[in-house]
């Protein structure tokens, strides 16, 4: 694989992981337990919105081949999103969307970190604007793993049983490829495998203090990154895209 | 308007000689525009009428988050989607503000919102009707937001400190939404042949219900008066609307709309548009639970609430277990 389709592709995985997870987060706007979720979770969804826009806009420059990050989020089917499973997950109840969330940040938070390093400047640059609010966004939802976990029974019971269920989602994060492997050697980004044992101690230490069970490793489910989603892609495209694919060429 | 015929529970308006000496204390004060905060003595009647005007209010924002909700999954560009979901978060916020003012007033936000949930509160009659096409979300920021401001611009005077200092940010906020709605139709009303219908057909919809927002005409009206000499309501019902069709009939011009109003006129010799008659059973239906989405609205609402229920007691046990937590370690 080349070094410029290698970067196009990397590239895509971080603009389509803000991507989809955003729209999860937005779907909760108005919908959420409080007012005050209302607001916060709005707020981490256009975070991610506007990363999304410096990630695929990049994207698109460096393939070279006119398309900008609306044309990237809009018009591409399932099989050539690049986001991890984790992100796609739907919402569930809101234990679920945080257990979901604390996952995520937590690996989202080491990523950045590490991409604050990279080679090519344009990346270092949107890492460090983006590392800032996945700074809070990991305080916030590690803030609700604790209060979830220790709460109320039920409270207990539901936040167990979402980080049992999306723990196999967690592996793919760290699962390099031939096109991290480029990343690597050129000092773009860093190894996804190399940001496991950080994460497992972030998300280990959460875990105890909100007295949950770290779940057993296990089976890894995997796919996203390579454009095997599960079922739930499809219909999020389906509401994302309905405009632009109804309404060819419209400007809107 | 976002709070429609409130009522102040007053039968005649009484004059000074006929107010005990704090009311009459009271009245010279509002007349005087002296802002009347919360720990200061007030009517009974007045308590309670700001409380039934700013709740509506608030809940208005709070239900007026779903119909434009309803298209955040499905905006056309990354840009628009952003746009949506900041407006929308901003009704949280607005709402947010306006529960804070009315808590002011000794009621609480679980008291408020259980009104709302079951049916006894009223909300703005607009947001029961709607969003079908994505030309919708333009129509409402343009026009409901609009309409919205010609009442909220003058209420940053009312007397009520805290009721006017929240109209004075939710304003601001208000007048950006409305550019940017009206930002939204001008694309659709220049775009393509479908998009400019898209836009004509929700002018079409969102026209009459928002002319209706301003409420019946209150011109004889004994609670629009005392809430008037109250300085909680600043203007007429009929100046309002009037205001907000001369303003508005000249930007659909722009666009090239057509106001789906035979009878409007220009009247030069009354400086103003004049205007064919509004359907007014249809706005009591409206407002007595007949409307297009009245019944989908208030159960969104009440699934919210009830879902969310677990979580925020969660929040306290937790918060509860921590405060014990600090005070074990202090001891």
């Amino acid at each position: 694989m080349n070094a410029q389709d290698a970067l196009v592709e990397y590239l895509l995985r971080l603009g389509d992981n803000a991507l989809i997870l955003g729209h999860r987060l937005s779907e909760w706007c108005g919908h959420s337990p409080a007012l005050e979720e209302d607001l916060a979770l709005s707020n981490v969804a256009l975070d991610l919105i506007g990363q999304t826009q410096l990630w695929l806009n990049l994207a698109g420059e460096v393939e070279g081949r006119g398309r900008d990050a609306d044309k990237l989020a809009y018009l591409r089917d399932a099989r050539d999103f690049r986001n991890v499973l984790l992100v796609e997950q739907p919402n569930g109840d809101f234990a679920a969307t945080m257990a979901r969330q604390f996952y995520f940040d937590a690996w989202h938070y080491l990523l950045l970190h590490g991409l604050t390093g990279s080679t090519d400047p344009r990346i270092a640059e949107i890492a460090a604007k983006g590392l800032k609010e996945v700074t809070y966004h990991l305080e916030r939802s590690q803030e609700w793993v604790l209060r979830l976990g220790d709460g109320t029974e039920e409270s207990h019971r539901r936040m167990q049983s979402a980080v049992d269920d999306l723990w196999m989602y967690t592996g793919e994060l760290f699962e390099g490829d031939e096109v991290d492997q480029v990343m690597v050697r050129d000092g773009i980004g860093p190894d996804p495998a190399t940001l496991h044992e950080p994460w497992l101690g972030l998300v280990r230490a959460t875990i105890e203090e909100a007295t949950l069970t770290l779940p057993q490793p296990g089976w890894a489910q995997k796919g996203g990154k390579r454009g095997i989603h599960s079922e739930h892609l499809g219909y999020i495209l389906a509401d994302l895209q309905f405009l632009q694919r109804a309404y060819p060429n419209a400007t809107w | 308007m976002y709070a429609q015929m409130v009522k102040t529970g007053v039968e005649h308006i009484r004059s000074k000689d006929e107010m005990s000496p704090e009311e009459r204390a009271f009245q010279d004060r509002i007349d005087a525009d002296i802002k009347i905060e919360p720990k200061e003595w007030m009517p009974e009647a007045y308590r309670k009428t700001l409380i039934r005007q700013i709740s509506q209010h608030a809940h208005s924002e709070i239900i007026g988050m779903q119909p434009e909700g309803n298209w955040i999954t499905r905006a056309p560009t990354l840009e628009r989607k952003a746009i949506l979901l900041a407006k929308v978060q901003d009704e949280a916020g607005h709402g947010l503000y306006l529960y804070c003012a009315a808590e002011t007033l000794g009621v609480s936000r679980d008291e408020l919102l259980e009104q709302l949930n079951s049916g006894k509160a009223k909300y703005s009659s607009i947001f029961n009707y709607p969003t079908l096409t994505w030309a919708d979300i333009g129509a409402i920021g343009w026009l409901v937001d609009g309409a919205a401001i010609m009442n909220q611009v003058p209420l940053q005077r009312c007397s009520y400190g805290p009721y006017s200092r929240a109209m004075i940010r939710i304003c601001k906020e208000e007048s950006f939404h409305q550019r940017q709605g009206y930002d939204a139709m001008t694309k659709l009303a220049r775009g393509t042949p479908e998009q400019k219908q898209m836009a004509q057909d929700a002018l079409n919809r969102w026209w009459w219900p928002s002319l209706m927002m301003f409420g019946p005409s209150d011109a004889d009206s004994v609670h629009s008066a005392q809430s008037m000499r109250w300085k909680i309501k600043i203007n007429s019902n009929d100046e309002l609307r009037q205001k907000f069709v001369d303003q508005t009939v000249p930007q659909a011009e722009y666009l090239g709309l057509t106001v789906p109003d035979p009878d409007l006129k220009w009247n030069a010799e009354r400086g103003h548009y004049d205007f064919g008659a509004i359907d007014w059973d249809e706005f009591y239906q409206v407002i007595a639970g007949n409307g297009p989405c009245n019944r989908q609205r208030l159960r969104t609402r009440v699934k919210a609430y009830e879902e969310g229920q677990w979580v925020r007691d969660a929040a306290d046990a937790y918060a509860a277990k921590k405060a014990a937590r600090a005070q074990v370690k202090a001891a």
